[in-house]
């Protein structure tokens, strides 16, 4: 319905729209920044124009908007993240914030049955020539395990979409900034680290792989975060 | 005192800081002419990314400055708070932290400086060694983690005391009413600012030109003796010859000044310390060829509180 009516309303309101996505994009970015000073290690490979999957570990709901804050600007446009729509539509600010500030692809995170599969989704998405930020872990990491083990999706879009670059993400220290349950954030430093593209080895079979990728984002981490394995 | 020869005694200084740095500059160009042939060369482009540092430190410096005791107190806020970011983010911490560390960046920090804006010295002496001190581990508690649990308190109440208390000295300096010295504190920042500063960059380049012997090898393998003790001497010759900016005769400006150089270098090697044990170089990554803020700023933040208390017994009434 409401929709609908945006579709309908005449072109201010859509400039008017747009506007405000793009200022609210500028506020999250420089939010972010002021409250982490992130910073981009580009420790594999620089950033480059070409259709990408980044896939990172996430502990919050923070952790897309430090990806992408870190890109260059003309790769934030053509990079949307993987949104859990549970979340993201729950309410009109996290509608207009998910779908109109970060393009976001909404999935179902559930797995219950009705809808598209988030595989599917994704994976059209990547033929369409969307790059992509996706979690494989599937869920927020909330647990003391400093990394979950990794859904058989990225396997799956390795499979479907040779052509992508793969580039492992880790993002650092986010997790302590709004851990699960708090309200307010407390300021700490972050890194978003991007590593060098993996692809599926001919004849790799799905565990292998998903080990292969799990391995590279904890190899991404820095000296002093590994002491505490 | 009138206020134009306030005025003519802090340009004196800034010009002789941006006097310093042309020179720095012309070397720092020709040594990578003539040295580096204008290829890279990591001590020598280092160096220079430190000397530009500088510019801007300097300038932000003469900015606040020029604002008053509400730029300095504004200043050294956001130093503090860039700061403590870089001491937690390195701590070990665990999720029951949160609404300590929260605590602390969202009340210890901005009650503490404006202790220091209201001069009220009998509160911000003690808000934090005795209030936060007390208060930071209830709020832990209440986290019902107790694994490592008194590490893990004590880290947060490090960073307060080290990035907030301590740095919050160098503006607490402004409050001190010195007789026949009124209306002129801010020369007690510079003067404090110059000897510290100094006495870093004299032992780097004392120790880059004649080092040899290693102080505290596993602390810190730049630090030398022969650095350590020319930079010192040379950043207490300094001081003395800027009596003429304090309340001090020269003989009290020598002995300031060479408390200043100890507490500072000390200040460096307890920073470093902390540094090893995370198995990190820099603090952090904020200023270019320097580190981080507290890379910067770890002799000023064991010198400043020890120069404010000197001065307050020895010259406040």
């Amino acid at each position: 319905m409401k929709d609908q009516l945006a579709n309908e309303a005449p072109a201010p309101r859509v400039l008017a729209q747009r506007a405000l996505a793009f200022a609210t994009a500028r506020l999250i970015v420089g939010a972010a920044r002021l409250l982490t000073g992130v910073r981009a290690v580009w420790a594999g490979s620089g950033p480059k124009a070409e259709q990408t999957l980044y896939f990172a570990n996430r502990s919050s709901h923070g952790d897309f908007v430090l990806l992408w804050a870190t890109l260059p600007p003309d790769l934030r446009a053509l990079t949307r993240p993987v949104a859990g729509q549970d979340y993201w539509l729950a309410s009109t600010a996290r509608r207009f914030i998910g779908e109109s500030v970060f393009n976001a692809l909404m999935i179902r995170r559930d797995g219950s049955g009705g809808g598209p599969n988030p595989v599917d989704q994704m994976t059209e998405a990547l033929h369409a020539g969307d790059s992509l930020i996706m979690f494989p872990e599937g869920t927020r990491n909330t647990t003391d395990e400093i990394l979950l083990p990794l859904k058989s999706g990225l396997y799956h879009l390795a499979r479907a979409c040779p052509q992508v670059r793969f580039v492992p993400v880790w993002i650092e220290n986010l997790k302590r900034v709004l851990p699960k349950g708090t309200l307010v954030p407390i300021p700490l430093a972050c890194a978003v680290r991007y590593g060098a593209p993996i692809a599926l080895q001919e004849g790799e079979d799905k565990t292998a792989f998903l080990d292969r990728a799990r391995q590279a984002m904890l190899d991404l981490r820095p000296e002093y975060d590994r002491q505490e394995d | 005192m009138d206020t134009s020869s306030y005025a003519w005694t802090t340009f004196k200084l800034f010009g002789g800081a941006a006097g310093v740095l042309v020179l720095a500059s012309a070397i720092g160009a020709l040594l990578k002419w003539r040295v580096a042939h204008g290829a890279p060369h990591a001590v020598i482009d280092n160096l220079n990314a430190r000397v530009n540092a500088w510019w801007v430190m300097v300038a932000v410096i003469g900015l606040a400055f020029a604002f008053g005791k509400g730029g300095v107190i504004v200043l050294f806020y956001l130093i503090s708070f860039y700061a403590l970011r870089e001491f937690v983010s390195l701590a070990y911490t665990r999720r029951g932290d949160h609404h300590a560390i929260a605590a602390a960046f969202y009340i210890g920090l901005p009650l503490q400086y404006f202790l220091v804006w209201i001069e009220w010295y009998g509160l911000y002496s003690i808000f934090i060694p005795v209030y936060a001190f007390l208060v930071l581990p209830i709020l832990s508690a209440f986290g019902g983690d107790t694994k490592r649990f008194l590490e893990r308190t004590a880290k947060v109440q490090w960073g307060l005391m080290v990035c907030v208390f301590c740095i919050s000295h160098v503006p607490a300096l402004l409050t001190l009413h010195i007789p026949g010295f009124e209306g002129r504190n801010l020369l007690l920042i510079a003067f404090l600012v110059i000897v510290v500063q100094g006495s870093d960059v004299l032992q780097y380049v004392w120790g880059k030109l004649f080092g040899r012997r290693k102080v505290a090898p596993e602390l810190s393998p730049s630090k030398t003796w022969e650095g350590l003790v020319g930079g010192v001497a040379s950043a207490t010759a300094l001081g003395a010859a800027l009596w003429w900016a304090t309340p001090f005769a020269p003989w009290q400006a020598a002995l300031m000044a060479l408390a200043i150089c100890l507490m500072g270098f000390f200040g460096g090697l307890v920073m470093s310390a902390i540094k090893r044990d995370r198995g990190v170089k820099d603090w952090g990554t904020m200023i270019e060829g320097h580190g981080g803020m507290l890379d910067r700023l770890d002799s000023v933040v064991f010198a400043a509180p020890v120069f404010f208390h000197a001065l307050r017994y020895w010259w406040v009434p």
